[in-house]
């Protein structure tokens, strides 16, 4: 297939999806359009980690920590100074938290920033490490995040956390920033970064003695997928208007990891696809979770059940199919055509 | 401080320390023959302290017969985890292993929470373990004394398993090289599963006493001193026993002195560990005793 009718085909499937949009937007009822925009967020954290873990193979397991930098930085540029002298009982805020203030835009990018520059600092003396002992340093580090933003209630508010944050991030800016974050790891992939980044992940110590500068491949994948935790973090707090350092549990890097695993562990579009699945399976298990009545009877809920499914799940994924939907594989225009016309044979 | 705090002290951080080296052996066991960092170990830790808790609530046992039953079914629980979730991984690569011991940690404390609810419950302790005792003026808990104690005795039966019976041959064996050890006729799957029994029963072990020492019941209490009793294994170097016996001690006295010497810092006594964990993987990531095998081409 050609390129420019492969940039054609992607122009026209933004322009339905765009036009599919705007129906949602007039359709859906709240609670619909609320999944559709934790369905984008999802997707823009499971690209994140795809980018780190599945094609660069460094297993980091502190996305919270990050979503949790992107959030709060989003949160406090914001909110106004009004709302944040409401918010902040206990004591007050610094002065440069109280006063700080930027478009919704401008705040996501630097919540993004921010984490990057965290994902840069740490990943200099951690991305030495072996593969598990990352895990658990990453894993580390999402914990110091929250134990510091339960006990600097001058910045964060402590365990109150913040609340009435503008909701601003609407379909638009969510679905927008995943078809960047999309965009960004695709161009990234495709480009001969991409090669090298997959060759860390095959064979660290060949691509070693290629020559190439393992280390600095590492960071820099580490950094962008660390931005876009930053945002994914940034989107959620705007979306559900309330965080404080509870919500960043180690629980909240589970969710991400089972989204990229059951999706694929190196396939973009595995992760699209699992993000839409795993979303509405999630929020379709709270059905399990609320009383029902059944035939006249009313079965109590049973909290905790949505986990069990959820984790059950996961491990029937890694044991029986672990190479998840997609396996490496993408889906393009080409493989879909490769389908019709077999199809049609 | 006067000597009388100060001696509490110790000892409170020799109980802590102990608890977490119970814990650290059995992630230390488990990686060094699997290279596995078992995160269902913390899970364990939970359903051993639930499994007294309703040996004696629900069928009135005396204390010392549930704490003993409860060590074994954990024990066995710890074994049926290995057998359904790792053992069909061997041959995976070790992250799908690691990631399958994530969901089974989530999968067995939401069991938990399903069954047991999420609100904390209040612990029994026997009289004597919670009346204060006076020594030399010293008012001391007996409980800072006994689990210590026990602690040592758990420790000494393992280093007994470990270097003086056939099965801790085994074990030794399959952490210096797997494949040779099947070659050789040592019984892996066997041996895999006795160790994952002990490490099992001494992280039981450990929830039980920690039950009597924090008297507090929650399906979510044996995250964080898991990930602790695992920083306490990496620090003493991952793999060596006597490590996570240093590591857990270590990590015991620094949390607990310096609360006590700093308050201030109390709001961050979970991070401790954590930051102790970052600087341990830069300066010396194969830790006090470990021994890192080089990456083969």
């Amino acid at each position: 297939m050609r390129r420019g009718r492969t940039i054609l085909l992607n122009v026209l499937a933004i322009g339905v999806f765009g036009l599919l949009l705007h129906l949602a937007e007039g359709y859906c009822n709240g609670y619909q359009l609320q999944i559709l925009n934790l369905i984008a967020i999802n997707i823009i954290l499971a690209l994140s980690l795809n980018l780190i873990y599945g094609f660069t193979g460094l297993f980091s397991l502190g996305h919270a920590g990050f979503m949790a930098i992107g959030a709060y930085v989003c949160s406090i540029l914001i909110m106004t100074p009004d709302q944040k002298d409401m918010l902040f009982l206990l004591q007050p805020a610094y002065d440069w938290v109280q006063t700080a203030h930027a478009p919704f835009f401008a705040a996501v990018l630097a919540g993004g920033a921010v984490a990057a520059i965290f994902g840069a600092v740490v990943g200099i003396p951690l991305l030495r490490l072996g593969d598990d002992y990352l895990g658990i340093a990453t894993l580390g580090f999402a914990e110091i995040i929250r134990v510091v933003a339960n006990n600097v209630p001058r910045l964060t508010n402590g365990a109150l956390g913040f609340k009435g944050i503008p909701a601003y991030a609407d379909l638009w800016w969510n679905f927008g920033w995943a078809l960047v974050a999309l965009y960004v790891i695709v161009r990234l992939l495709q480009s001969n970064t991409g090669n090298v980044l997959k060759a860390i992940r095959d064979n660290e110590i060949a691509a070693k003695a290629m020559g190439v500068d393992v280390f600095r491949y590492k960071l820099l994948s580490f950094t962008v997928g660390s931005f876009f935790a930053g945002v994914g973090g940034a989107l959620l707090a705007s979306l559900l208007t309330t965080i404080d350092p509870k919500m960043f549990l180690f629980t909240l890097t589970f969710n991400v990891l089972m989204i990229v695993v059951a999706g694929g562990l190196g396939s973009l579009t595995g992760s699209v696809l699992a993000g839409i699945g795993i979303t509405v399976l999630l929020e379709w298990l709270r059905v399990v979770e609320n009383p029902v009545d059944l035939l006249g009877f009313s079965l109590p809920g049973i909290p905790g059940m949505r986990m069990v499914v959820f984790s059950l799940a996961l491990i029937v994924i890694i044991l029986f199919r672990r190479e998840g939907l997609m396996g490496m594989r993408e889906l393009t225009w080409r493989s879909l055509a490769g389908v019709f016309s077999r199809g049609k044979a | 401080m006067n000597l009388a705090t100060f001696i509490q002290n110790i000892l409170n951080s020799l109980t802590l320390g102990s608890l977490y080296a119970l814990v650290a052996i059995g992630y230390t066991m488990v990686y060094g023959i699997l290279r596995l960092i078992n995160f269902a170990h913390s899970e364990i830790f939970m359903l051993g302290a639930y499994f007294v808790f309703w040996g004696i609530t629900l069928v009135h046992l005396p204390w010392p017969v549930a704490m003993v039953l409860a060590i074994l079914v954990t024990a066995s629980l710890g074994v049926l985890v290995d057998q359904v979730a790792y053992r069909p991984l061997r041959d995976a690569p070790r992250i799908s292993a690691l990631i399958s011991s994530i969901g089974v940690s989530f999968f067995l404390q939401n069991v938990a929470i399903v069954f047991f609810q999420a609100i904390p419950r209040e612990v029994y302790r026997p009289a004597w373990l919670e009346d204060p005792i006076l020594v030399h003026g010293v008012r001391v808990l007996p409980l800072t004394l006994f689990v210590p104690l026990l602690s040592l005795v758990l420790m000494l039966l393992l280093v007994y398993i470990v270097y003086r019976t056939k099965t801790g041959l085994g074990m030794r064996a399959i952490s210096k090289d797997i494949e040779t050890s099947y070659l050789m006729g040592v019984p892996v799957n066997r041996v895999i599963a006795v160790t994952f029994g002990i490490g099992s029963a001494l992280a039981a072990a450990s929830g039980i006493m920690w039950a009597l020492r924090y008297p507090q019941l929650q399906p979510i209490m044996g995250t964080i001193p898991g990930f602790k009793a695992f920083i306490a294994a990496v620090f003493g170097g991952i793999g060596s026993i006597q490590g996570a016996v240093i590591g857990g001690l270590t990590l015991g006295f620094i949390e607990i002195m310096t609360v006590a010497f700093f308050p201030d810092l109390a709001g961050y006594r979970d991070a401790f560990a954590f930051v102790l964990l970052i600087l341990v993987l830069m300066v010396k990531p194969t830790g006090l005793l470990g021994e890192r095998p080089e990456d083969k081409v």
